[in-house]
């Protein structure tokens, strides 16, 4: 006890004085937002500046998870989500393995839990983690005591993206409880549209939803209401969702849906739903355009707009290390239990 | 808990005061100086420095924060992670004498945080502490440059300072935990 130094202790002790505490985080496990608190969220936020400052330096690292062993575990394909975690645990001075499941023991016969147990056996401190399945990292943390981070599973939840989705919106537009934001394209397949669906209402802000029709999940009005996602708004019409929008979010369309039947071609899809500047006019003018990436360029978006003056979609990529960062040091440290 | 008063608005003002005047002398003069004011209370302190050297000397010299949180070496046996505060030193470090500035002297363990932190922002050439409180018990070999003043404790008192900037007033006390009383831990 005595190594906790006597500013910061003291600043425990009396407790009305002291910064923004811990005391808010109660994750093990970074699963999804839906069962974030707005005190939580913005912890992470806080964190995350912190970390923006040390990856602002010449030399990016800093020693606080040394001796932590953080393993990414992907059963799905992905570039840039896993090395954006990877850097945030090199960053933290952590030790890394990253396992392709597709080389790993699953293809030869290994069950996920068995897959998980060994790599836990191993010594991992977390385990971040991408599954093709909804719900795979959730029946993960019933059978490990090692902190899990939910790197994308199946249709159901990004939530790593989405804190860096908010977060980048953040930094730009202040009240985000004030803000509407419209997120267009594939939202039936779109873990990270889920995701950032808890996040923005937790924030308060309204999200209004648009996309084709049979790229719309099935049930999403009753879902709204059974959840009282009261702030949600589902629009068909795209002029209409884009209308006053403070930010717009587009999804990756998926090409391989075309062949599934759910999408009668990618030109009809380029002529009714793509972000074109005529379209981009009838939102805010200081609007901010997003894409979780990778972005199929001349199809969710034209490249002008990529790469304009109102486009995030590179600060997205550099804030998900901060957000990835943040994430590593809640669930991280601590003891070992 | 009983709290007691150690030093009083006026003593915290004197006490920077003279520190003020040992940094200039030692440095001779506000050449080259940074001041570092280690997250939360160390950066008001600072600042403070800063507006008395500037009186004095007329140079206005660049104030930073440091949030030692990532260098702690009792992370992993915290249950409670600290909330990792901002760090901004608006200057390049190397070749500066650094002054870091907290509130309260103890084990030494947030200054080595503090130094290895400073480290990695650049290659100062000297590193100096300045605490306003020095309430001994250090387990590390380090020292401070310049202390407003040395109070004797016990491992199971508190120091604790408030400045106003954070606390809306200046002061310095110490809780003494109550022997045998039924309070402990509830203040």
């Amino acid at each position: 006890m005595e190594t906790v130094e006597s500013t910061t202790h003291g600043a425990i002790i009396s407790g009305a004085f002291s910064p923004p505490s811990l005391g808010v985080w109660r994750h093990r496990h970074v699963l999804d937002l839906d069962d974030f608190s707005k005190d939580e969220v913005g912890l992470v936020f806080e964190i995350a500046d912190a970390m923006s400052e040390v990856l602002s330096r010449e030399v990016k690292q800093v020693p606080t998870l040394r001796g932590k062993t953080i393993v990414t575990m992907f059963y799905e394909a992905s570039t840039r989500t896993r090395a954006s975690f990877e850097l945030a645990a090199k960053s933290l001075s952590a030790g890394t393995i990253s396992l392709d499941a597709a080389k790993s023991s699953v293809s030869k016969g290994e069950s996920l839990v068995d897959n998980l147990r060994t790599i836990q056996a191993l010594g991992a401190d977390v385990i971040v983690m991408r599954h093709p399945q909804s719900g795979a990292p959730y029946l993960a943390t019933q059978y490990l005591d090692t902190a899990v981070i939910n790197a994308g599973d199946g249709w159901h939840a990004h939530p790593s993206q989405a804190l860096l989705d908010i977060y980048t919106v953040r930094r730009h537009l202040d009240d985000l409880s004030k803000l509407r934001i419209a997120i267009i394209g594939d939202i039936m397949h779109s873990r990270v549209a889920r995701s950032n669906i808890w996040g923005m209402n937790i924030m308060g802000a309204t999200v209004v939803l648009c996309g084709p029709p049979t790229l719309m999940p099935r049930g999403l009005n009753e879902f709204i209401e059974r959840c009282q996602l009261s702030s949600v708004v589902v629009e068909p019409k795209l002029e209409s969702a884009l209308e006053g929008a403070d930010v717009i979010m587009l999804l990756r369309l998926q090409l391989e849906r075309q062949q599934s039947g759910l999408l009668p071609s990618i030109r009809e899809y380029i002529q009714r739903y793509q972000l074109t500047e005529r379209r981009l006019s009838l939102a805010k003018p200081y609007a901010l355009v997003m894409h979780p990436g990778p972005v199929n360029e001349g199809i969710e978006v034209s490249p002008e707009i990529a790469h304009g003056a109102q486009s995030v979609i590179e600060e997205q990529v550099s804030n998900g290390v901060a957000i990835r960062m943040a994430l590593l040091y809640l669930v991280a440290g601590g003891k070992s239990r | 808990m009983a709290e007691k008063g150690l030093m009083s608005d006026q003593d915290m003002e004197r006490a920077l005061v003279r520190i003020a005047h040992e940094i200039l002398e030692r440095n001779k003069g506000a050449q080259n100086l940074v001041l570092v004011g280690m997250q939360t209370r160390g950066v008001p302190l600072a600042s403070r420095l800063a507006t008395t050297i500037k009186q004095l000397e007329g140079i206005a010299v660049p104030v930073g924060s440091l949030d030692i949180s990532l260098y702690r070496d009792d992370l992993s046996s915290l249950n409670l992670k600290p909330v990792v505060q901002r760090t901004e030193v608006p200057t390049d470090v190397t070749a500066k004498h650094i002054i870091l500035v907290d509130d309260v002297f103890y084990t030494g363990r947030s200054i080595r945080a503090a130094m290895d932190a400073i480290m990695d922002l650049g290659r100062p050439k000297t590193i100096q502490l300045a605490v306003l409180v020095d309430r001994g018990h250090r387990e590390l070999p380090i020292r401070a440059d310049y202390v407003g003043k040395n109070i004797p404790t016990a491992t199971d008192e508190e120091v604790k300072v408030y400045v106003r900037e954070v606390d809306g007033e200046d002061k310095v006390t110490i809780f003494s935990p109550n022997k045998g009383g039924p309070s402990d831990g509830d203040c």
